[in-house]
């Protein structure tokens, strides 16, 4: 729905406003996790720690900004019936990237995240955006779009982040947080366990998605 | 290791990988489809049981794989793109097998295949087996058992949602939302399976 929106909106606008209008839209409108509730497999569970999470989210941006683009540019030369198959690929080679930097230059990083890196892989919300935009649009416009939905993405997750590893563990970025680390909070251990985390998006979901309708209750 | 004691470490692996180490409860894997298709319990099962028999198959061919093609070319970074390939040609070839010779199970089990390719469990199963070097026996348990566990979640949510259908649930929290609370109490009663296992 939100796809038909941008279509008609497409020929209206001038150019500048097109691009607030794709940041508008990926970080919000058709955010990839409380509006379409795809591809949290395997960030959600590395969001017990801010410091995880970010690095994770920054491999994301990465990986969909230039995949969403890499698509765009091949979009005229790939054979239809195959084309799953070549963005796979074209994912894969950018996540290797990632994980190939990441055990030069951090391997202690590298060891935390496990497999959860090469499951970029099969992030729906890669495949999906490069499906939804990548093969459809010019690359400027693919590789913004990318971008913007993995920011819209990580924002999320970062406060998933941040509210998991303060409740949980009394710290962020591994700094004792005053109140939290004290002896008058008793930590919710249960937050940095995995139930922690399904707990925290559910709330995360029914907040956003409640902002969101009484937005579009007042706009009607 | 003998293989009596092998075998054991895989039943062990394997039921730990259903109960303790849950992939969906525990690892966050295969998420998407568990939100999208636990609807309904038929649908449910369908696709519950392709993944098990998938999950088990490319655990087998990976393992193959990359013991006997990757680490003899020292190409370990290459696993990403040789086990995503091997997992999309083993679901291509199953759904040509099936349709050519059973239509009625093609209608049943077919449908779900396409859709496991990007099921991040499948992958995640073979990367994991990969990182705590299993040996080919434990892997094959490992696959089992964690398609298992994947199998007794979705199918176990679907029931919930069925009896869901009439409560009346906030707007904010319908779909999306309400499944993801009942999978963290789900995930909460799986906890209470730790330590019936040790080690696995």
């Amino acid at each position: 729905m939100a796809g038909e929106i941008g279509e008609r909106g497409r020929h209206k606008l001038s150019p500048s406003a097109r691009k607030s209008n794709l940041f508008i839209e990926g970080l919000w409108d058709n955010n990839p996790v409380f509006r379409q509730v795809l591809g949290i497999c395997s960030t959600l569970a590395v969001t017990n720690l801010v410091l995880n999470t970010m690095v994770m989210c920054a491999g994301l941006i990465f990986t969909l900004s230039l995949s969403s683009a890499t698509v765009s540019v091949l979009r005229k030369s790939m054979p239809r019936n195959i084309r799953m198959m070549v963005e796979t690929l074209i994912i894969a080679f950018y996540v290797i990237i990632v994980d190939i930097l990441l055990k030069a230059y951090w391997p202690q990083m590298s060891a935390n995240l496990g497999p959860y890196v090469g499951l970029i892989i099969t992030n729906c919300i890669v495949m999906g955006r490069c499906e939804a935009c990548g093969i459809s649009s010019p690359p400027a416009r693919a590789f913004l779009d990318g971008l913007f939905n993995a920011l819209g993405y990580s924002f999320i997750l970062l406060i998933i982040a941040v509210f998991r590893e303060v409740l949980g563990m009394g710290t962020l970025l591994e700094l004792p947080v005053p109140f939290f680390i004290g002896p008058y909070w008793d930590k919710w251990i249960i937050m940095v366990m995995p139930p922690g985390a399904f707990f925290m998006l559910a709330v995360v979901v029914w907040v956003f998605r409640s902002i969101q309708m009484k937005k579009e209750v007042t706009a009607k | 290791m003998n293989i009596s004691a092998e075998i054991w470490q895989a039943f062990v692996v394997c039921v730990a990988a259903i109960f303790t180490q849950n992939i969906l409860l525990s690892y966050f894997l295969g998420l998407c489809p568990f939100i999208g298709v636990s609807r309904e319990i038929k649908a449910a099962f369908g696709l519950g049981a392709a993944v098990i028999f998938v999950m088990v198959s490319t655990c087998m061919l990976n393992w193959l794989a990359y013991r006997y093609v990757l680490l003899p070319l020292n190409l370990h970074f290459f696993r990403f793109i040789l086990f995503i390939v091997i997992i999309a040609a083993f679901v291509q070839f199953v759904e040509m097998v099936i349709d050519r010779f059973s239509p009625r199970l093609y209608q049943t089990l077919g449908v779900f295949l396409p859709l496991i390719t990007v099921n991040c469990a499948i992958l995640g199963a073979s990367l994991f087996m990969v990182i705590r070097n299993y040996t080919f026996i434990v892997a094959v348990g490992y696959g089992l058992g964690s398609g298992i566990g994947w199998f007794v979640a979705i199918v176990a949510m679907a029931g919930i949602r069925q009896k869901l259908k009439n409560d009346r649930i906030p707007p904010g929290l319908q779909g999306a939302g309400i499944t993801l609370i009942i999978t963290g109490l789900m995930a909460l009663a799986f906890i209470g399976f730790t330590g019936v296992l040790q080690g696995g």
